[in-house]
Order: C-alpha cells, then sequence, then structure tokens
C-alpha cells in the first residue's frame, strides 16, 4: 500500500474543505472496502480524512421518513427498532451481506459507494475498463460466472456488490449530498449508473461532494422480504438477490416493489415486472409472465448464462412467499 | 503529492496504553502485531475474508487487517492476549477466559492460528446477539430468536477454520453462552484484562 497523509475531519466543514481544496483526497468511514483496493493498489490516494466520528444519528422526520447520518455503521442500522419494525426488508439484506465484523465497521455510506468485486478489476494485470479507461475488459470473454446480465456494455459487464442497496432500490430512498458549494438532494434509483462506454463513473458524486445522509421511506406496503441466492450459505457475495414488497388484497396486487441484486452495475429495479402485476389478479400465472417480460432484456455470457433462470425462479418463489404472507393476514 | 510521513498515536489495549510512531498506512492488525508484539492476533488473508484477526473494540468485533490503526485511537482494544484472567505482559495468564476452557474441552480447534479470532469473535457474536442484532438465518428480524445451531453457524461465517474445527467451535460456544451468558452474566468477563 502506497503512504498517505491521514487526517480526522471534526465536522462536516472541513471535511468538504479538505475535499474540495486538496488533490486525490478520499474519504474514510469504515475502510472496510477502501483499505482493501488500496492494498491492492486500486486506488492510491495521497490523503485520507476519516469521516467516521461526524453524525451518525438516524431520526424519523416530520414527514414519516426515517433519516439515516452517513457514518451510521451496517450493524446498527440493521438492528435499529424503527427500521427493524417499519423497513425490516432494509434489515434483512443488511444481515445477508458481508461478516458481522465487517457489519460492525462499514458505513451506510461506504455501502453506497463500495465498488465492484470483479476479480479483474482487482487484478492490476488484467484489462479493465473501470480501472484504466481504455484498456478493455477481460472480463466480457473470461470466467464471467459472477458477472451482470442486465445493462453491460461493451466497455463493462461489472455488478454492484451491496446487499443493503437493493432493499433500499425499492424503498423510495434519497441521496443527501454536500460540497462546499452547496446541498443537494438525488434519488436513489438515480446516483448508481449503468456502466455504458465509462465504466470508471459509478455514481453521480460530483467531485468534491460527500453523501451526509440518506432518507428511507416507503410507498409501497405490504408483506416483504429479501432473498439472496449464493455460492455458500452465509458470507458470499450474490449470484442472484431480490428485495420485494407485496401487498394483495381481494386477490388483486394492490402494490408491488421489487428489485434484483447481483445482475447488474446497479440495483436493479423491476419496473417491467412491476407495472405489469399492478392492479391486476395475483395468480401465479401472472406473476410468471410478468417475470418472462421482466427478463426479456436479460443477456448472459459464457459463464453466467444460468442466472437468466435462477432469476426468474427466485422472484417467482419470492413473489409465491409473499402471496402466502398475504393471503393469510 | 502531499507530505507523508510518520504520525504519533495511542491504541490502548487490554487496558494498556501503547504510544506508537507509525505510517498512517499501518492496519491495526499490524500495529498490534509488529509494533506493540502482542502476536496472539493473527494475520491470515489480509483482507476481511477468514476472521482470523478478530479482536474487540468497546466490545464489539472488527476485522483488524480492514482497519488503519489511526482510527482506533481513544477507544479500548481487546485482543486474545486480554481475554484469560489476572496475566500480565512478563507473566502469562494462570487462569483461562471461560470460554478459551471450553475450546479447550470440545477441541475448538487444532492447528489453532484461527482459534483467537474465533475467541474474540464469538465473544462479540454473543454481544450482538443480547443487544438484539438479527441475523440471516432469524425468521423475522422483529423478534429475537433464541440461540440455535444453526444461529450462532451463521452469526460465526466470518470465521474461517481450514482445520475444521466447526463442530468442536459451535459446542464450544454453545456450552458459554449457556453457562455464562443466557443467565445475562455479561459476553466478556468482568477483570478481564
Amino acid at each position: 500500500m502506497k503512504n498517505f497523509k491521514y487526517s480526522v475531519a471534526d465536522s462536516l466543514d472541513s471535511a468538504k474543505t479538505a475535499l474540495m481544496e486538496r488533490s486525490n483526497c478520499r474519504i474514510i468511514g469504515g475502510g472496510t472496502n477502501l483499505i482493501d483496493l488500496m492494498r491492492e493498489n486500486i486506488e492510491q490516494p495521497d490523503e485520507i480524512v476519516d469521516v467516521s466520528r461526524l453524525s451518525k444519528q438516524i431520526q424519523q422526520l416530520d414527514d414519516g421518513a426515517l433519516r439515516i447520518d452517513a457514518a451510521v455503521k451496517n450493524t446498527e442500522l440493521a438492528n435499529h427498532p424503527k427500521v427493524r419494525e417499519n423497513f425490516p426488508v432494509l434489515s434483512h439484506a443488511i444481515v445477508y451481506g458481508a461478516s458481522g465484523q465487517i457489519r460492525n465497521v462499514a458505513t451506510v455510506a461506504g455501502n453506497i459507494m463500495q465498488r465492484t468485486r470483479c476479480m479483474y478489476f482487482y487484478d492490476d494485470a488484467a484489462a479493465c475498463n473501470k480501472r484504466v479507461p481504455g484498456s478493455g475488459c477481460d472480463a466480457i470473454n473470461g470466467i464471467n460466472r459472477g458477472h451482470a446480465i442486465f445493462g453491460t456494455s461493451t466497455s463493462c459487464i461489472a455488478t454492484h456488490p451491496s446487499d443493503m442497496c437493493i432493499a433500499l432500490r425499492i424503498l423510495d430512498t434519497k441521496i443527501n449530498l454536500e460540497s462546499s458549494k452547496g446541498k443537494r438532494t438525488v434519488d436513489f434509483a438515480d446516483f448508481h449508473r449503468l456502466p455504458g462506454d465509462t465504466p470508471h463513473l459509478e455514481t453521480d458524486l460530483m467531485p468534491g461532494e460527500i453523501i451526509t445522509s440518506i432518507d428511507i421511506a416507503h410507498s409501497a406496503r405490504g408483506s416483504s422480504t429479501y432473498r439472496k441466492i449464493r455460492d455458500r450459505s452465509s458470507y458470499a457475495f450474490a449470484l442472484v438477490s431480490v428485495a420485494c414488497i407485496l401487498s394483495i388484497k381481494d386477490e388483486i396486487v394492490e402494490d408491488i416493489a421489487i428489485a434484483l441484486g447481483g445482475v447488474a452495475h446497479k440495483p436493479w429495479r423491476a419496473d417491467i415486472l412491476e407495472s405489469y402485476l399492478r392492479g391486476t389478479p395475483a395468480t401465479e400465472g401472472r406473476f410468471k409472465e410478468a417475470i418472462d417480460r421482466e427478463m426479456e432484456a436479460a443477456v448472459g455470457f459464457k459463464h453466467n448464462e444460468f442466472k437468466i433462470e435462477l432469476t426468474k425462479r427466485t422472484i417467482f418463489s419470492v413473489l409465491s412467499e409473499l402471496k402466502t404472507e398475504e393471503n393469510s393476514k | 503529492m502531499a507530505q507523508t510521513s510518520t504520525m504519533s498515536i495511542t491504541l490502548n489495549v487490554n487496558g494498556s496504553d501503547y504510544p506508537l510512531q507509525i505510517e498512517p498506512r499501518v492496519s491495526l492488525l499490524d500495529a498490534l502485531r509488529e509494533f506493540i508484539g502482542l502476536t496472539g492476533t493473527k494475520k491470515g488473508c489480509n483482507q476481511g475474508a477468514c476472521g482470523a484477526c478478530t479482536v474487540l473494540v468497546d466490545g464489539n468485533r472488527i476485522n483488524s487487517c480492514l482497519t488503519l490503526a489511526a482510527q482506533y485511537q481513544g477507544v479500548s482494544i481487546q485482543t486474545v492476549e486480554g481475554l484469560a484472567h489476572g496475566g500480565t505482559d512478563s507473566s502469562p495468564s494462570e487462569e483461562l477466559h471461560p470460554l478459551q476452557s471450553a475450546f479447550v474441552k470440545h477441541d475448538g480447534f487444532q492447528c489453532g492460528y484461527c482459534t483467537p479470532g474465533q475467541l474474540c469473535s464469538a465473544l462479540g457474536m454473543l454481544a450482538e446477539y443480547k443487544n438484539g442484532v438479527p441475523s440471516a438465518v432469524c425468521e423475522t428480524v422483529c423478534n429475537q430468536p433464541k440461540l440455535t445451531n444453526e444461529e450462532i453457524r451463521e452469526r460465526m461465517s466470518g470465521n474461517l477454520c481450514r482445520c475444521g474445527a466447526y463442530n468442536g467451535i459451535v459446542a464450544a460456544i454453545e456450552e458459554y453462552a449457556g453457562k455464562d451468558f443466557m443467565d445475562n452474566k455479561p459476553a466478556t468477563r468482568e477483570g478481564a484484562r
């Protein structure tokens, strides 16, 4: 690991100033991803500003949304009474990610900003447009078992590795950002980018900006779950994951929100499936039709073709489980 | 490039302060092993996958390899050396922590390399459980589950044992949890240094 200068931000203002004024400066929360990337020389900052001592509040806003400060640890968020009670799918998704040790250190903002675990991104002997723009992508014709099936490009087929973000994608999440130039709020849906021909640009975060908090709400009500399929039963990244909230009234799909993990460069909202099912009979036949429509856009590669069928079956299993739960209410 | 050099920090480990002059890039794991000389904490993968480097920070388990030592000033760090009762640097402890005794009794190790991490992780895990933290195998995140064999295995999945002593590890944790934990005693012994 290249050496660097380290300082602790005693206020948000000092962190914003450092990011704006100093070149090649990165902020660190828990560091569980950044330190790993620095050890592999993928990230080589000259300076690091530690923001882990800034505010770590979780508070209810007047409109009922929950505001979660950027430095809140994953464990703390998963265990917060209001999250467990009102947003159980978020608690569930978080504890499906990483290990107990990592969840105790990793922050909310760090989880959102974590980078892909594509092995070619990590291997500096491989071509990777994300690591070195214009160098090519060894994953496309390489061992791409864990890679994306939605929204890929000829430049990159990497996935976003987060579990937490898949749940955030169905909770009407907003991300609050600040820089020395001002504040802005972006929809979570617009924060992560598809690779296109600029896979090194992963988010909407502008130079000098810092995530200060996120707000979660949920317009979708009903039964919810997070299902994760992986190569071993614990502590592995998702091959496919599904976060879903489903509400059924009088055998009609009253509302549905569903997002997929492990399949795209960003948390993938299944909009086509949702609009096909919303307001229509909650039958297994229609579930299958909706899934087929959603999956029409999926494209597999040599080693991950199986993900298409796996995703279909996982979604169907989740919808069936939540339907049973709704019908028993 | 910014001027980089060493920095002065103080780490509190097992109740003692250790002033150090280190480069910012030194991990907490390397600070413990190479600068303080507490080699009980082990370096396995050095990337957060194996859990051999697990230590307790204010009672919370963390991977010391995925952290900078500089981030851990002003907190209480506990390593495997701090678990046994009555030990000092010059006089190794005589009385094992009850979880250590349970590991011995149940053959919770073979080569022993992962054991310091397993011990610290188990104590942190039990504190999390006591604090109501849900797990991926809980039926619902709203209710506290029973501490079943399945719960222990899920919650300990960040600690690998290449000898495969998992059955003994789980049995040791179950026995300790039953004796010293489930009756609401603290997860880490009072008075342990």
